[in-house]
């Protein structure tokens, strides 16, 4: 075996990675493995009841309710994305980042909003009836706590994914392509038909996964509307039926249909090899005149109108009302307990990102970035799906501890996991891994290998060159990562609650119990809070897209 | 004294395929050597060998006769005191100029580092672009800095990798002759990998032909030319034709211009066909001599036209003419035939047929 010394000395430098590699795969993967290890688990009789009765509501539930979602972010997204890279009109800049905007609003704060605006004592069905004179019972006014209201309410906050994909898809396709199909004399709209949308497809799709995968983890709008769906049923069945097993089973069933709509999107991307031109030059925009500008105006700005800026007023307005009595010290210390999660989380999440994308890139081993995509994984999995799979093996490692240190040392270490934020920072870590990880990852790809060699050359081990070279490169992408992970972990809802310690609560949370408590104006102030930091990363996620076309060195 | 850098029969496996097979060569100290051939041929891989990039699968790389490479040994790229010159530069962007200089030079004392770096900025023209950052600089500007912060750490030997392939082709020339005088300048041992004939040209002592992982030929600039020893050199560089000839002895050949006198191979045996390289520079247009050949293609070259001519057996010869002499296609014109070097090869009758028709 000639070349088996050879392979032993060269896979020795790799063990360090591949040990931090496969360490943190195997670690983060322990939800979803305990959740899919659950469907070995025999069925009892909570589970035959699950199946005869609501098993099937909460099915069609979530197909209608992705579908609808489906629906709604395409019609809103790319008419949004068409008008605003093909066509110019009034105010079109400023509409391609504001229409951006929606997606600082979590779903479940939207649909409280939306709920108190419109609901019987809310402003516009008072401002009905002393406009109308009309009395309670004289007039028919559509219920918002319904499966359509949480589509368009999904859909209203949701539709931003659509359009960024198109819009980045549209932009980097030459407009030459288009110049070329009218010289055949077809028309504009016949154009975006045959070539633009069908040449936008992956992006198309990816942004519908993206909705999707996001509709079925929603916990907060349904839970609050009333529609049965799975992840308010395996809550409910955990909680309310008390059945640990049925419920990790139920949420099998949910994993299960997240990794079909993931299969189904890489099968179509595969499908598709459009070979762009190289060269993008300056894009060539239809001009909008006349009635045409002042529809596009009007389409442009109802998403933005009713996305965020009339919740955010209606925010605004409670917010004003209720501060002096909602901001007191426990309202700080909300702030402060969402600080101190969010600030464990994104640290550990940067500097194990870092590690793991850094790994990635100088380890030789075959199985690095396999592994590496495991650590990633969690990203595609509801909130509620990894508070079961993270509940269960703690809470047996909790106990086990415990009964071991009782038999032998006497003393109790209580629930040393569960009981403390380690479970639910764990939690976090597996669910926002991956966007610590693509974006670390992403500004470590675009330095090229010739750098590591030449620094190499100059005398550089590996730690050296990360230091030296990589480090100050990548700054702007750790920052990037580290104000995403920050604002997903405030915002993160369902595996909080199912999560947080007794008697610790967050932004989220508070603003959830409150609304469920129909103190809709109360919840204002937290609701606004969130939303507030939730547009920084939007504005800096518009700057770096409208930007990556400069050089890299430009950076500096 | 031993040889700068020794090369012994080197073979590289990429994926159970052999790129690279059985290269030898050795550089005197101070040499400028250029390994030359079409993509794919094996010189980046070989040049990656040579740096540590790339362990070897057979054979040995010395350094001043200290081994770096043999199968199942690579002395790590940080150790070997070597520099290399990149395609695209591989400028660190967040550094200055005078960082990015520096950088190799860690093993110096600040006082020593400072010199040197002066130094190799005043050699490269580069001494008020000290501060700039990458992005800040032109092209060739950026270029300079790159082989100056390959020469600052005084490389055992400077590797480069088609360094000016993202340059004009009209200014390559001349930068790799300034590139050329800086090097000779610090005496430094340089291999250059290029697929470039004339950045070959203009930069090396010597110069190697690699083709499909195979080490043609290596040999001084004007015996590659003049004196290939191979049917795949004498294509690859410069330009030219093959006609048909016949050995009648040692020192004489017979050809449809008439019997050539010159050095044979002696391999060759007297009443052998044998394939004869004709260059366009053996080929003096003159419009006084009897011989003629018909116009079949010509390319305006500014300067010069060259012509392909169709000679009176029907084979093919290529003729540059002054421009002044402008003949249209189909037309005779006279030329004369003048032949310094005689490369013959073997007749390949599928080659020579193919030449012919």
């Amino acid at each position: 075996m000639p070349g088996f010394i050879q392979r032993i000395r060269q896979q020795k430098s790799d063990l360090g990675w591949l040990i931090c590699t496969v360490g943190a795969a195997l670690l983060l993967s322990i939800p979803v493995v305990t959740v899919l290890y659950s469907i070995t688990l025999p069925a009892n009789d909570i589970w035959s009841h699950l199946w005869s009765t609501v098993l099937a509501d909460y099915a069609l539930n979530s197909f209608v309710l992705a579908a609808g979602v489906c629906i709604g972010t395409s019609l809103i997204g790319i008419t949004t994305a068409w008008l605003c890279s093909a066509c110019t009109f009034p105010g079109r800049k400023i509409f391609s980042w504001t229409l951006l905007l929606p997606l600082a609003f979590p779903p479940y704060i939207i649909a409280y909003t939306y709920t108190g605006m419109l609901d019987f004592a809310g402003p516009v069905q008072t401002a009905m009836r002393s406009v109308f004179g009309w009395e309670y019972g004289d007039y028919w006014f559509p219920e918002i706590r319904s499966i359509t209201g949480a589509i368009i309410m999904i859909s209203l906050v949701l539709y931003p994914y659509v359009y960024l994909l198109l819009r980045t898809a549209f932009s980097e396709q030459s407009s030459s392509l288009r110049e070329a199909s009218h010289m055949f004399g077809v028309g504009s709209y016949r154009t975006l038909f045959t070539i633009i949308l069908p040449m936008a497809r992956p992006a198309l799709v990816a942004g519908l996964t993206l909705v999707v995968m996001e509709t079925l983890a929603d916990y907060g709008t349904v839970h609050y509307f009333g529609v049965p769906t799975f992840t308010t049923g395996i809550l409910r069945t955990w909680f309310g039926l008390g059945d640990r097993v049925a419920a990790t089973q139920l949420a099998s069933l949910l994993l299960l249909c997240v990794f079909a709509v993931i299969l189904a999107e890489r099968y179509m991307r595969k499908a598709v090899h459009h070979q762009n031109p190289t060269k993008v030059q300056k894009s060539w925009r239809y001009p909008l005149t006349g009635i045409k500008a002042i529809a596009a105006v009007l389409i442009c700005s109802l998403p933005v109108f009713l996305g965020f800026i009339i919740p955010s007023v209606q925010l605004g307005a409670w917010a004003m009302k209720t501060a002096p009595e909602i901001v007191d010290s426990s309202f700080f210390t909300l702030i402060f307990n969402t600080l101190q999660l969010t600030v464990i989380v994104t640290g550990i999440i940067i500097v194990a990102a870092t590690v793991l994308a850094y790994g990635k890139r100088v380890g030789t081993h075959f199985s690095i970035p396999y592994t590496v995509n495991i650590s990633a994984m969690g990203y595609a999995v509801p909130g509620v799906i990894i508070a079961v799979g993270v509940l269960l093996p703690f809470a047996w490692l909790d106990n086990a501890l415990d009964a071991w240190l009782q038999q032998h040392f006497k003393i109790s270490s209580g629930l040393i996991l569960t009981g403390t934020l380690a479970s639910l920072a764990f939690a976090h870590v597996v669910r926002f891994m991956a966007i610590g990880l693509n974006s670390v990852d992403a500004s470590l790809a675009k330095i090229h290998r010739s750098i590591d060699d030449a620094a190499q050359l100059l005398g550089r081990k590996t730690f050296e060159r990360f230091a030296s070279i990589h480090l100050p490169m990548i700054r702007g992408g750790i920052l990037t990562a580290a104000l995403l992970v920050f604002v997903e972990v405030t915002k993160e809802l369902p595996a909080t609650l199912v999560l947080r310690p007794f008697d610790f609560n967050t932004l989220a949370v508070r603003t959830y119990e409150l609304a469920s408590d129909e103190r809709l104006a109360d919840a204002a102030c937290s609701a606004l809070l969130i939303v507030a930091i939730s547009v920084l990363p939007i504005l800096i996620l518009n700057r770096s897209i409208v930007q990556s076309g400069v050089i890299h060195g430009a950076q500096t | 004294m031993a040889p700068r850098l020794e090369v012994r029969s080197v073979g590289i496996k990429l994926q159970n395929k052999d790129v690279v097979q059985n290269v030898s060569f050795q550089l005197e100290p101070g040499c400028i050597a250029s390994i030359l051939g079409p993509s794919g041929c094996g010189k980046t891989t070989l040049l990656r060998a040579l740096a540590g990039f790339q362990p070897v699968s057979s054979g040995e790389i010395h350094v001043h006769a200290r081994l770096f490479s043999k199968a199942q040994f690579t002395l790590s790229p940080e150790k070997r005191h070597i520099s290399m010159m990149f395609q695209d530069l591989a400028l660190f962007p967040h550094l200055t100029v005078k960082q990015n200089i520096g950088f190799g030079l860690k093993s110096l004392d600040p006082g020593e580092k400072r010199a040197r770096t002066r130094q190799v900025l005043e050699l490269t023209e580069l001494e008020h672009k000290g501060d700039k950052y990458p992005h800040q600089l032109s092209t060739g500007q950026q270029q300079r800095v790159a082989l100056a912060r390959a020469l600052a750490p005084r490389p055992e030997i400077l590797l480069l990798d088609e360094p000016f392939s993202n340059l004009d082709p009209d200014l390559r020339e001349q930068v790799a002759t300034g590139v050329r005088k800086i090097l000779k300048h610090e005496n430094v041992t340089a291999v250059l990998v290029t697929h470039d004939q004339n950045e070959a040209f203009a930069m090396a002592d010597e110069i190697g032909v690699m083709v499909k992982g195979r080490m043609e030929q290596w040999d001084s600039a004007y015996s590659i030319y003049h004196r290939p020893k191979t049917r795949f050199v004498a294509d690859f560089i410069g330009l030219g034709s093959m006609i048909p000839a016949k050995v009648l002895d040692a020192h004489t050949l017979n050809t449809e211009f008439g019997k050539i006198r010159g050095d044979l191979d002696p391999s060759f045996a007297s009443g052998e066909e044998v394939d004869l390289l004709v260059r366009p520079d053996d080929i003096p247009h003159d419009d006084s001599s009897p011989i003629t050949a018909l116009v079949e293609e010509k390319r305006f070259r500014g300067a010069e036209f060259l012509y392909k001519l169709r000679l009176q057996s029907g084979n093919f010869v290529l003729c540059y003419a002054s421009s002044h002499h402008d003949h249209q296609i189909g037309e005779p014109i006279g030329i004369k035939f003048d032949l310094e070097h005689l490369v013959v090869f073997a007749r390949e009758p599928a080659l020579s047929r193919g030449k012919q028709s």
